[in-house]
């Protein structure tokens, strides 16, 4: 771990300004994904901002009929809010089936949604990545990929973004919230949040320099049957090989999200149409173009069994 | 005592103490945080320094350039060590390749260097400092690529490499019904709790280790032996051990470097492994490919049966020796076995609980179940068959107990098999296809030297000194239960202190062996503290009874006590064994019965009810001999369903080096298991008349999931782990 400084923000603007005005300067919120980063020497910041501070751990009602949830809600509490349960099922039970009891306690909306990948080489500095040190290369490629992207990727990373919470989040059409140096605030759509890797794979996200997230605006609930089906080697506690985020309504309409299959949420709003024709319909256009490596080319089965299941299980 | 006629009626027959569910002693001190371990030890060593290992950046080649001046200058860093400051090392009697390498590098994570710091924070940081610079070299990682190329292993303690008995070609070529299928394991880790760690203290030229190990004696012997000093300088102290699994049998990086830490740094230095280290700088569990060939007559009797295997290992290293139970544990006239071993240069293979048996009895196992579909009988039916009740191999040297049938029969019973289909896809439960498994247990008992020192003082009490360690099994608990029943004591009379090479050498902990070895020996110092209470109370010894602390000899009766009333008795003694263990096979078995549901859809996996039913002499404390099975069932279960160190193939690591990676089950894998042991002793094995378990309860189990899982969806995975993506394809 390198030497580090640290400071306390109290206020969503200073801490962006802090952040913006410090180099080498990264927000610490739950710290679950970053210190053991930062241990590891995968993550050297020279100086943490911790915004646990900022009074932003509320959810409430939007004028819209929607929630919106700060950027510091525990996974924990998040899952556990009787709206959320109520009217966004899918988000608490995304919310559930990721980590531990102890680690959602600590983690936050936002880290969640800027947690970073799981590849077994990113956590080994002894060896290439082009996430971790751009252009060092990628040893997964032609490496170890079973848990690794089959759609979205590059030639330069095959990475999937980890996190449980944003694939519900991207099915629901959650909106994140900003604030930037400058103290102006923005809007970006859960679509457009994650970036795919490209030739820079180290950057993950279309935050710029400094800005803090300071919420998650959730639409008006969706209705239907919501369903999220986690797949993995073992029951609990391990992250998925997929899941599949689905929202399936009376009339056999909905929506799909996937997790693990991609850098991002995987979503194509297009595919969704083919819902009532049965899942080998929808996941052929959701993953038209799939590249998969011969580790991981169970995942398009895997995709279309599950989404199957869930449509079923919807069905009653 | 020489233990070398078969036991006869002793005073552990008495089973007052032995043989009850007590709980174990040292719980009280595991669960408040009172046991000290290694890396805790505040109470025995004030102001240490910290080390933090380097480990090998390649996996094969030599480092051109080191630059430590970066880390010398960093805040609060002490020492550097290298194989180039270290002075002369050499390499220990159990190790395969060296512990601290350079210039040459035999495995990835290879430690190279030990930063030492103030603070753990200082060691790691000065460590990101050290800069080296490697030449690689051309290694060899892929088992399946170098199997052609491999030679025959050579003989070791488990024999010879190969064996054959009758004509196994010809009469497998003229079975009826045959069988000839090729399995695979995967490298294992032990991934136990508590890494390898470390405190090291010299005093002049005496080093004390503060250290988690399994087996002292050893220890003391290769630290001696690699740092250059006497043995009488080195004290191992390893009171409690946070599980080992047999990765903590042998010395490893961290006392080695700990104490050459705490020399250049001129105080305690202490040293734990990272987790990442854990996989790739210690010993693993080798992969294996095991070709099986079952030959059988159309009834069912198995004529011809033989076993090859392959693993891998760094050169002058071992093979997994995977084909020892298919010498034994089913008859048939004609057989072979044979052992390979390649050249690979993956970290150093070694013992992983249950070696050889664990994955072999993966493979057999299966085998075994597919043979019996392919002749139309039950599973169980076909091992009944064969089974025997001598060596097949010299038929004129019995099994000193052997209860297999029995062991299926009462399982068969508990578990409702006769509900089991012999059609698989058969049953099912809403979403999941069900499937019931069986697998036989097999592990051989192995006997080991082993010394106690007792003492009895004024008050009462029975202090037992043996460096045997506690490595979570109860051992504590079992030799104050024997001392107890041979004092005549009840068992809070009895003080226990293990795991320090100040006293006896013992039996160590691995291969089962620790539980009836080590007791075995507090048994022999127990009978002649017997004899020095008789002698000083001047009692009649023929008559002699030892009960409620008193002792009684005809209408005398004398407080125990009061033998000790002039000052402390003393006595010790150690058991050794004569060649019963050659006149007899000794082995254990048991039946495994495993209920899987497979997900109809995505062929996710979840193991639902299990039983192992175990016999294996005398069950010195039925509550930690089931706690001994149910944990093995547990590692079991992974090894069936998810334990895997993935090699990285070009670049010859283990990638998956973290428990993200690394994957055990966790408490929602793990149904209801249900253990039974049936009544046996064992007067063959030892005076307790007690034999291994701890095991037993790993091998077979494996199999007896993979077979549920066939006998849930019809496909057959011959390829551990047996992962969804394995079945997706083939599930309908
Ligand atoms: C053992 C383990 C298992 C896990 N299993 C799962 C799983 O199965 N599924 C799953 O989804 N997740 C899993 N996780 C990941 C976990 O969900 C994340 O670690 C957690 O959500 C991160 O939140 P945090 O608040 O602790 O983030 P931090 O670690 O504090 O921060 C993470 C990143 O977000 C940035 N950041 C934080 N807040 C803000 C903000 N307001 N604005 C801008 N940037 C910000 C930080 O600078 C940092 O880069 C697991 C983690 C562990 C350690
Ligand atoms: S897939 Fe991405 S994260 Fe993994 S090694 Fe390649 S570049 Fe790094």
């Amino acid at each position: 771990m390198r030497p580090f400084t640290y400071e306390r923000a109290w206020t969503p603007a200073a801490a962006a300004v802090a952040a913006a005005g410090t180099p080498g300067a990264k927000f610490i919120a739950g710290g679950t994904n970053l210190l053991d980063l930062m241990k590891l020497q995968i993550e050297t910041p020279l100086h943490l901002i911790d915004i646990n501070g900022l009074a932003l751990d509320k959810i409430e009602p939007t004028p819209e009929g929607g929630l919106q949830v700060g950027a510091l809600v525990r996974n924990t509490d998040l899952a556990a809010d009787a709206r959320v349960r109520r009217d966004y099922p899918l988000l608490s039970r995304a919310l559930l089936a990721g980590a531990s009891g102890q680690l959602r306690n600590r983690a936050t909306t936002a880290g969640n949604l800027l947690q970073r990948t799981r590849c077994p080489y990113f956590y080994d500095t002894n060896m290439p990545c082009n996430k971790r040190n751009p252009g060092s290369g990628c040893a997964a490629l032609e490496g170890f990929s079973r848990p690794l992207a089959v759609i979205g990727g590059s030639g330069a990373c095959i990475a999937t973004n980890p996190s449980d919470m944003a694939v519900a989040m991207r099915a629901l059409d959650a909106v994140v919230t900003t604030v930037g140096p400058a103290g102006e605030s923005r809007t970006i759509a859960m679509a457009d949040f994650h970036r795919l890797p490209g030739d820079t794979p180290h950057l993950e996200s279309v935050l710029a320099p400094g800005e803090l997230i300071t919420g998650v605006t959730l639409p008006k609930p969706a209705g239907g049957t919501q369903i999220y089906h986690k797949v993995r080697d073992r029951a609990s506690y391990a992250f998925a090989l997929i899941s599949v985020a689905a929202i399936v309504h009376k009339d056999g309409t909905g929506r799909v999200a996937l997790g693990g299959v991609a850098p991002k949420p995987w979503r194509v709003e297009a595919a969704e149409a083919d819902m009532p024709r049965g899942a080998k319909a929808v996941t052929s256009q959701l993953l038209a173009g799939a590249a998969p490596t011969s580790d991981n080319a169970f995942k398009l089965l895997l995709v279309e069994r599950t989404l199957g299941a869930a449509m079923t299980e919807a069905r009653g | 005592m020489k233990f070398d006629t078969p036991a006869t009626t002793n005073p552990i027959d008495q089973l007052k103490v032995v043989g009850h569910p007590i709980d174990r002693i040292d719980g009280r001190y595991k669960v408040t945080g009172t046991a000290p371990y290694a890396y805790e030890r505040h109470d025995a060593v004030g102001n240490p320094a910290y080390g933090f290992v380097i480990g090998a950046a390649i996996a094969k080649g030599r480092i051109a350039s080191m630059d430590l001046a970066a880390a010398k200058a960093a805040p609060g860093v002490l020492a550097v060590i290298t194989a180039e400051n270290a002075g002369q090392l050499a390499k220990g009697d159990m190790n395969t390749v060296k512990l601290l390498a350079g210039p040459d590098i035999d495995h990835y994570h290879q430690a190279v260097a030990l930063v030492v710091a103030e603070t753990f924070e200082q060691a790691r940081d000065g460590a990101e400092k050290v800069r080296i610079d490697y030449v690689r070299g051309q290694g060899r990682f892929d088992l399946a690529a170098a199997r052609d190329g491999a030679g025959m292993a050579g003989s070791g303690y488990w024999g010879p490499p190969a064996t054959s008995v009758g004509d196994f070609a010809g009469a497998f070529a003229a079975a009826p019904v045959q069988l000839d299928a090729t399995y695979t394991t995967p490298d294992q880790g032990h991934a136990m709790m508590e890494p390898h760690a470390s405190t090291a203290a010299w005093d002049g030229d005496k080093l004390t280790l503060w250290t988690s190990n399994q087996m002292i004696a050893w220890g003391v012997g290769d630290v001696a032996k690699t740092l250059g000093v006497a043995a009488e300088n080195v004290r191992l102290i390893s009171p409690f051990v946070g599980g080992g699994f047999g990765g903590k049998l042998f010395v490893r990086a961290d006392a080695i470097l700990a104490a050459l830490g705490a020399r250049a740094a001129k105080r305690p230095v202490k040293v734990a492994l990272t987790r990442p280290l854990m996989f790739n700088n210690t010993t693993h569990r080798p992969a294996t490919i095991q070709r099986i060939r079952i030959g059988a007559s159309r009834d069912g009797k198995i004529t011809a049966i033989g076993h090859e295997s392959w693993s891998g290992d760094q050169p002058d290293g071992q093979p997994e020796t995977t084909v020892g139970q298919t010498r034994l544990i089913y008859a048939g006239a004609n057989r072979m076995t044979a052992m390979r071993l390649a050249t690979l240069h993956l970290p150093e293979g070694n013992a992983m609980r249950a070696p050889g048996e664990a994955p072999g009895m993966m493979a057999l196992e299966i085998a075994m179940d597919e043979m019996a579909e392919k002749l139309g009988l039950d599973p169980i039916a076909f091992r009944d068959l064969n089974d025997t009740q001598v060596d097949p191999e010299s038929p004129d040297r019995p099994f000193s107990q052997r209860q297999l049938v029995e062991c299926f029969r009462l399982g068969a019973a508990r578990f409702g098999w006769d509900k089991r289909s012999p059609r698989p896809g058969a049953a099912r439960d809403g979403r999941w296809l069900v499937g019931l498994g069986v697998a036989a247990a097999f592990r051989n008992n192995l006997v080991m030297a082993s010394g106690a020192r007792v003492r009895l003082d004024r008050r009462g009490l029975v202090t037992v000194e043996t460096d045997m360690t506690d490595i979570g099994t109860g051992s504590y608990t079992i030799i104050a239960q024997t001392a107890a029943e041979m004092m005549g004591l009840p068992i809070d009379k009895v003080v226990v202190r293990l795991g320090d090479s100040a006293f006896p050498v013992s039996a160590g902990s691995g291969g089962q062996w620790g539980g009836n070895s080590s007791t075995a020996g507090v048994y022999a110092a127990c009978v002649r503290l017997r004899d020095t209470v008789v002698e000083r109370l001047r009692l009649n010894a023929a008559e002699v009874t030892f009960a409620d602390g008193q002792v009684r000899s005809g209408d005398r009766t004398v407080p125990l006590a009061e033998a000790a009333a002039d000052g402390d008795l003393v006595a010790e003694d150690k058991i050794e064994y004569g060649d019963l263990a050659k006149r007899y096979q000794q082995s254990t078995f048991g039946a495994h019965f495993v209920e899987v549901g497979v997900d109809a859809a995505t062929a996710e996996i979840r193991v639902r009810r299990m039983l192992a039913v175990c016999a294996a002499g005398r069950i010195l404390n039925p509550k930690s001999a089931r706690s001994q099975v149910i944990g093995a069932m547990t590692m079991g279960v992974g090894a069936a369903l998810m334990e895997e160190l993935v090699v990285d193939k070009r670049r010859g690591f283990f990638v998956n080096h973290d428990l993200a990676g690394y994957e055990v089950p966790v408490h929602a894998d793990i149904p209801h298991q249900e253990v039974a042991f049936l009544d046996e002793a064992d007067p063959m094995s030892s005076p307790m008349k007690a034999k291994g378990v701890g095991e037993l309860g790993l091998c077979g189990v494996g199999a007896a999931v993979a077979n549920a899982i066939y006998n849930a969806t019809g496909v057959r995975v011959r390829d551990y782990p047996v992962t969804l993506d394995k079945l997706l394809p083939l599930m309908s």
